[in-house]
């Protein structure tokens, strides 16, 4: 009990990771302290059906920074992405919509809906390509305080000024729309057909509780375009042995540059004395001391449960508790014997290797919206489909397969709660759902795991079970995440930090955040 | 008409885009699906199965086998068990490299060797006076190279025979589907993975009964273009592109020797007696001119050279072969041969020589780069090869 630490992580997701990493990697002495007896937060990989690995939570992976795979050497410690090259979309009336890893054959593809789309292909994705590129830096940047006079706010202000007038018009326009628009909207001036915008469209309201046709869903849209492989945007790909292997390869960088890592130590207190924090208790009662508390948790659980109230300003206290989650999406996890039979695509085809997504129209994406916006889950919901067994064989055993469903909408305020009837209820409503278009899924099904937003709170600690700790909304990001004026990875407790997904740039397996918090704690010389 | 492999059936069918190249006057695929990324990350993440008939095979039988290959090899092919695998230069009086290949001893007096190039006539140069019989068995024999961390389980299940015991570079023979093979445990990706040598004939089966047991374990066909990449990682060299033959080279500097080329392990200078043995304890003693090493193009370097210019860094899909050159303080110190970006290690890579005060690991050097139509120079690390050496490998 003796020992002091120069910074203590609490959570063990891949933001704790990461900042963990980096702050051992600059010689600190660090501890990470995880409630569950796994490191990753959201991004594990576990066997909840003997022989098959089911990515619980998230699935795939696209925006891990390049820079932190880098800094950590990542594939020494594991981490391997295998492509994920196709996106199927079965339509209701037998046909399919395709895009294919080969631009060829996707062009070919999108012509047999329509030669204009396919041609505006080529465009609009170019046109993405320079908006992710004009929104990059911005990811690896401290966000500025806009209402700050202090020279580094200044400096940044400028920079970040600067960095908009070089965009040039055009695009800064495109990037304003795309700021402000509902993705449906968007999609609109560049497309006609219906299951193409959807399809598109789907990237806009994944993990927040908005539909298509809400405006601040283009930028959603964006968010998800950032993801870069190898140069490339856009690029989506599946870890092999699933996103716990993302977790478990940071923790062995973390580890190799000296960092431990305490697993089945839930933390219950962040200690805080005259302003600043020493360490925090954990649940078992322990006390440990450590120079610099770190939370990856998000804002609520960081300030409101671990910190309390009672030793924090008013108006923040008032904005953390306004800051918005709303968990709305749930995840089910399959077993299968035999692989899904597409009646758009029969047999054991490529498509069978990238997403299917069941995303016919807009209004069906729109439709699955107002379900939950009236406190029920989508009797039809828009999924995001992949088979991990068909990329990566080692996660089911030969010749069987598993399935990941990301299914939306799952409102977090569920009309009566999420009791044990309603949860079988939606993974019916998903299986049903999904067989209307893979009509032999029920009899291949070994095991169903379906999680909802009151699970994803449960088993991570996610408030509301939202995936990006906190809605990718405008009045939530940058400057403004998760708190004006504290959306530099510091809090009004002296010494006490914040890494989690709830600061810029905000959620999905990027690291952006922990990276960005371990060199704010570095460079105020902690 | 380029010759078809005994597979050809097979490959063809799998064929998508007309990815055809030529090997030893052989039509082999480039790539089957239409981008070679799948079949990268088979080698890699389950199992990749090649089609490497086209490598010359010789079968040299009789009293004085050993013999006639200790003259020619730099490894001591009589100190070798049978059943055990040598890769092996073989060098001209000057001690400059011809070839490299790999000698299998399959019993006490009959050995297989491998080679890139056509070597019937180097054999029988080198075998006045000895008692053996050289047979070219090429065209003879087909050969199949199970590549990643499944092969074992996948060749397992065909061959039904344990081969947990099958060290590195050791063979045995087995039976696939009814035919008789020999496993070596051998290949050119620095991974864990299998060759298979078959009489041509009944080559087909044994393609189908490893496509048929490698399904549940994701066995992928693969062509030369992920062979390429991953010989990068794993640091093999290639002749003519990495080095010149000596029988090729038309200027005395296009020669290498072993030494220079970093494979001074494979030469017994304790042997009494081979092709260029007393050149090469001359160059022992002196310390070769050149050393074959890897080196890392520094990412950050190459990513403002380009940020110059307003582009993200433009990284290559596929292995490149030309000679690049290595730059330090504005001097040539070496060139590039080979390189690639590895989707693997998330590094650009590539496979050069170096003077040899500048082969050291960690040198920096500068490599060329040509950004927007314009040469720059990118940072860049001297590196040990390989630059993938997964425990698997040996396990």
């Amino acid at each position: 009990m003796s020992t002091t630490w120069d910074a203590i992580i609490i959570g063990g997701g891949h933001n704790g990771l990461v900042t963990a990493a980096y702050l051992a990697r600059a010689g600190k002495k660090v501890l990470v302290l995880e409630r569950r007896h796994l490191v990753g937060g959201a991004a594990v990989t576990e066997e909840i059906f003997p022989g098959f690995k089911y990515s619980v939570f998230s699935y795939v992976v696209s925006l891990l920074r390049p820079e932190i795979i880098r800094d950590l050497d990542l594939p020494r410690h594991g981490l391997e992405i295998l492509p994920l090259e196709s996106t199927v979309t079965p339509l209701d009336n037998g046909d399919y919509l395709a895009a294919w890893g080969d631009p060829d054959k996707t062009r070919r593809e999108i012509a047999r809906h329509s030669l204009r789309d396919a041609e505006a292909m080529t465009e609009f994705g170019r046109l993405m390509h320079h908006m992710a590129q004009a929104v990059k830096p911005i990811l690896a940047m401290m966000p500025p305080d806009p209402t700050s006079l202090s020279p580094r706010d200044l400096a940044g202000l400028l920079r970040f000024g600067r960095h908009f007038r070089d965009l040039g018009q055009e695009r800064f326009h495109a990037l304003y729309k795309l700021m402000t628009m509902s993705s449906a909207d968007y999609l609109d001036e560049w497309f006609e057909t219906d299951a193409l915008k959807a399809t598109k469209s789907a990237s806009g309201i994944i993990g927040t509780f908005l539909g298509p046709r809400s405006p601040g869903t283009a930028y959603v849209l964006l968010h998800h375009y950032m993801g870069e492989i190898d140069g490339s945007f856009r690029a989506w790909g599946f870890a092999k042995g699933g996103t716990g292997a993302i977790s478990e390869s940071i923790a062995g960088a973390a580890r190799r540059f000296g960092a431990e890592i305490r697993t089945e130590a839930g933390v219950s207190k962040i200690l805080v004395r005259r302003g600043g924090t020493s360490g925090v208790v954990l649940e078992n009662g322990e006390e440990v001391r450590a120079r610099v508390v770190v939370s990856s948790l998000d804002p609520h659980r960081t300030f409101l449960q671990l910190v309390g109230d009672e030793h924090l300003p008013d108006e923040f206290v008032s904005d953390i508790r306004r800051y918005k989650f709303r968990g709305s999406s749930g995840k089910v996890n399959l077993a299968l014997g035999e692989l899904p039979n597409f009646t758009c695509l029969p047999g054991m085809g490529p498509h069978l290797r990238g997403a299917m997504s069941i995303s016919p129209s807009i209004d069906y994406l729109e439709r699955a919206y107002d379900d939950a916006k009236y406190g029920e889950f989508s009797r039809a919901p828009y999924m995001d489909i992949i088979i991990p067994s068909m990329i990566d064989p080692g996660m089911a055993p030969p010749g069987k397969h598993v399935m990941s469903i990301f299914v939306q909408y799952a409102p977090y305020n569920v009309t009566g709660g999420w009791t044990d009837a309603k949860r079988d209820a939606f993974g019916d409503a998903v299986v049903e759902t999904l067989s209307h278009y893979a009509p032999n899924i029920k009899q291949a099904i070994l095991h169903r795991q379906v999680v909802t937003p009151a699970d994803i709170e449960r088993t991570t600690g996610l408030t509301e079970g939202n995936i990006f700790q906190g809605e990718l909304s405008l009045h939530q990001l940058f400057f403004l995440r998760p708190a004006p004026s504290w959306a530099q990875y510091r809090s009004p407790i002296r010494r006490l930090y914040q890494c989690g997904a709830g600061t810029h740039p905000g959620g999905g397996i990027m690291g952006a955040s922990g990276r960005l918090a371990a060199l704010r704690i570095l460079s105020d010389g902690r | 008409m380029l010759k078809e492999s005994p597979f050809h059936p097979r490959t063809s069918a799998l064929m998508e885009g007309f990815a055809w190249r030529r090997w030893a006057g052989y039509t082999m695929a480039s790539v089957y699906e239409l981008t070679h990324e799948r079949e990268y990350h088979a080698v890699r993440s389950s199992a990749a199965l090649f089609d490497v008939t086209p490598l010359y095979k010789y079968l040299i039988r009789g009293r004085d086998a050993a013999r006639l290959l200790d003259r020619i090899v730099t490894r001591d092919v009589a100190k070798s068990k049978v059943g055990q695998v040598l890769y092996t230069t073989w060098c001209d009086a000057r001690g400059k490299v011809i070839d490299d290949g790999t000698v299998s001893r399959l019993d006490e007096t009959t050995f297989r060797m491998t080679s890139a190039d056509p070597s019937i006539r180097w054999l029988h140069l080198n075998a006045s006076g000895l008692d053996c019989t050289i047979e070219d068995v090429s065209e003879r024999i087909a050969a199949l190279s199970l590549q990643g961390p499944l092969s074992r389980v996948i060749l397992e299940q065909a061959s039904e025979q344990d081969l947990s015991g099958l060290k590195y570079f050791r063979l045995t023979p087995a039976k696939i589907s009814g035919v008789p093979v020999t496993i070596s445990r051998t290949g050119y990706t620095g991974d864990l993975g299998y060759e298979i040598w078959v009489e041509a004939p009944r080559a087909l089966p044994v393609w189908d009964a490893l496509i048929d047991s490698g399904r549940g374990y994701g066995i992928t066909p693969a062509g030369l273009l992920a062979l390429d990449l991953v010989r990068n990682e794993a640091g093999l060299l290639l002749i003519d592109v990495d080095y010149i033959s000596a029988h090729h080279a038309l200027i005395e500097s296009q020669m290498s020797t072993p030494y220079e080329l970093s494979l001074g392990w494979t030469v017994a200078l304790d042997k009494d007696r081979f092709n260029g043995r007393d050149a090469l304890i001359a160059e022992k003693e002196r310390g070769p001119a050149w050393r074959f090493m890897g080196v890392e193009v520094d990412w950050n370097a190459l990513e403002r050279l380009f940020a110059d210019v307003g582009l993200p860094p433009k990284l290559p899909t596929t292995a490149w072969r030309a000679s690049v050159p290595l730059y330090m303080g504005g001097v040539q110190v070496g060139y590039a041969t080979s390189g690639c970006w590895s989707p693997l290690l998330k590094r650009y890579i590539a496979l050069a020589h170096l003077e040899g005060p500048y082969g050291e690991p960690d040198t920096v050097v500068e490599m060329e780069v040509t950004v927007e139509h314009r040469r720059k120079r990118a940072g860049a690390t001297v590196r040990a090869l390989p630059f993938f050496n997964p425990p698997r490998k040996r396990a």
